[in-house]
């Protein structure tokens, strides 16, 4: 009798989750269509995105390069730590670059976005449901998507590839600099590791990687903010639930798209 | 003329409206009274579209509401002015930024001297100063904010006003300076009205007519004078507490 009512529930629970997942689904699905549909109205949100462009790009510049720096030198002092003696040193500013390219540079990146920007927008956009802000939009016949949402997802979208880029050379010059004092590597063995290990598709994939992620990390904070419900709290809630959601979101991305570009 | 036919709402387990038959005229101005939490606001939303009936139908000027698309439903709104119960003033804007988005005319929204004139209008016909306009809603009291509001909402020279608790949260005398407001721009402006309140004795002052809901409909429905010889115990019960003191209409 204890082991049936035990099963029930766990059918009801997973019958209640697939319902949940289900109806997220559709409805990020039908607010990515609703922002196609805004993009021809580019008057309204070009503007705007330039704004929201300035604010995470420009913003985000101290903590991306920040963090990017410190795994950089990090990076740099692990591999001359694991390498020193068995293999040629040049092979450590290989390892240094591609993960920096590859891996640290974009999940990083958007991992710290998804916290900053991500955070950001859902608790605007939380606030401004829960004050009838995005009611009163809609009651003006104003479209909430093209005023708030499209300016903000394409904003982010475009502007995490330009972040990762910068996270990438202040990753290397960091790494450089720290693997030539803590590994006593020169600047001639750093460069030759660097091209010897270096494929220019490892910058594309580090691109799409970051497009990808920027969409993770604008889309569904933008989604749960804009189905913020009761007041305060839920604003919270909500933005709890964008920053866990995004930074899952960034690490499945990874791993798929591991899979999908990079054929070994 | 506005019209609701048997709207149903429910929220989770909760039904909210259950069958609300109701019209407003061209030119009155009804009020709607009811208990707070009775789903007067979620009534009032379904007029403009704000929110889709489980059952039934809204018909504003001969459209459905809820049948529109999404072009037509836009242009439909910028007929309908809504006067939110906390203003929802865009708190990232000033107050001239808040009155020109109520603009919904897109030529005159481009219009930088219109909507100079405009702004200063709607401040003029709902008491602010016009120094008011460079300020954020941050810096204004809450009566301040919900004439914002109010401006925001006549900006686009609307034919119809919904007004959403306009003297929730406010003093007696800020209430009775809002209930003044709308009674003045429904004269000037010519606008139907539909007043949502829970505040009966500025009902009885506003409206030509008034409703009252109750457990998901319309329990009555008429003039001030009507409501008020209503034999139904539920509308006394309602009544009796406010207008103890005798009030003119």
């Amino acid at each position: 009798m204890e082991s049936q009512s035990v099963t029930l529930d766990i059918r009801r629970l997973v019958g209640r989750f697939s319902l949940r997942s289900t109806s997220h689904v559709g409805r990020v699905s039908y607010l990515a269509l609703e922002m196609a549909r805004a993009i021809p109205e580019w008057r309204i949100w070009v503007p705007r995105m330039f704004e929201q462009a300035a604010a995470v790009g420009y913003g985000s510049l101290f903590i991306v390069g920040l963090t990017a720096g410190f795994a950089g030198a990090v990076t740099s002092l692990q591999a001359g730590y694991q390498f020193t003696g068995s293999i040629p040193v040049y092979f450590a500013a290989g390892v240094i670059v591609e993960s920096i390219i590859l891996e640290l540079g974009p999940v990083l990146t958007a991992l710290v976005l998804a916290g900053r920007v991500g955070a950001r927008y859902a608790a605007e956009l939380g606030t401004m449901r829960v004050t009838e802000q995005i009611d009163a939009l809609e009651s003006l016949g104003r479209s909430p998507i093209s005023h708030l949402v499209l300016p903000r997802v394409v904003a982010g979208t475009f502007m995490l590839p330009v972040l990762v880029i910068f996270a990438d050379l202040v990753g290397i010059a960091a790494g450089w600099f720290a693997s030539s004092g803590a590994l006593e590597m020169t600047n001639a063995d750093f460069v030759y590791g660097a091209q010897y290990f270096f494929r220019p598709y490892d910058v594309w994939y580090s691109m799409i990687k970051s497009f990808a992620f920027g969409l993770a990390i604008t889309v569904v904070p933008c989604y749960v903010g804009f189905t913020t419900q009761q007041g305060a709290e839920g604003v919270g809630r909500s933005t709890t639930a964008a920053v866990v959601s995004a930074s899952v979101l960034i690490l499945f991305l990874d791993a798929a798209l591991a899979k999908v570009l990079l054929k070994t | 003329m506005i019209e609701l036919k048997g709207i149903s709402k429910r929220f989770g387990d909760l039904v909210v409206l259950n069958g609300v038959d109701f019209q407003v005229r061209p030119g009155e101005t009804v009020a709607l009274l009811g208990p707070s939490g009775v789903g007067k606001s979620v009534l009032l939303k379904h007029i403009n579209g704000l929110i889709r009936p489980d059952a039934g139908e809204a018909w504003v000027d001969g459209m459905n509401v809820h049948a529109l698309k999404r072009k037509e439903l836009a242009r439909l709104r910028s007929r309908i002015g809504y006067v939110f119960q906390n203003g929802a003033l865009f708190d990232s804007l000033t107050v001239y930024d808040n009155i020109k988005l109520g603009i919904t005319d897109e030529a005159c929204a481009d219009d930088e001297a219109y909507c100079r004139d405009r702004v200063a209008q709607c401040l003029d016909l709902v008491n602010l100063p016009q120094e008011t306009a460079v300020k954020f809603p941050a810096e204004l009291s809450g009566g301040m904010r919900k004439r914002v509001g109010i401006a925001r909402a006549i900006a686009g020279q609307p034919t119809y006003l919904l007004w959403d608790e306009p003297t929730s949260g406010l003093d007696p005398v800020n209430a009775d300076i809002i209930d003044a407001l709308v009674e003045k721009l429904d004269d000037e402006l010519g606008v139907t009205s539909v007043v949502v309140t829970h505040d009966v004795r500025g009902a009885f002052r506003v409206a030509d007519r008034i409703a009252l809901l109750h457990e998901g409909r319309i329990r009555a429905m008429g003039t001030p004078a009507e409501l008020r010889a209503s034999q139904d115990p539920t509308v006394q019960q309602f009544l009796e507490r406010d207008l103890t003191i005798p009030v003119t209409y």
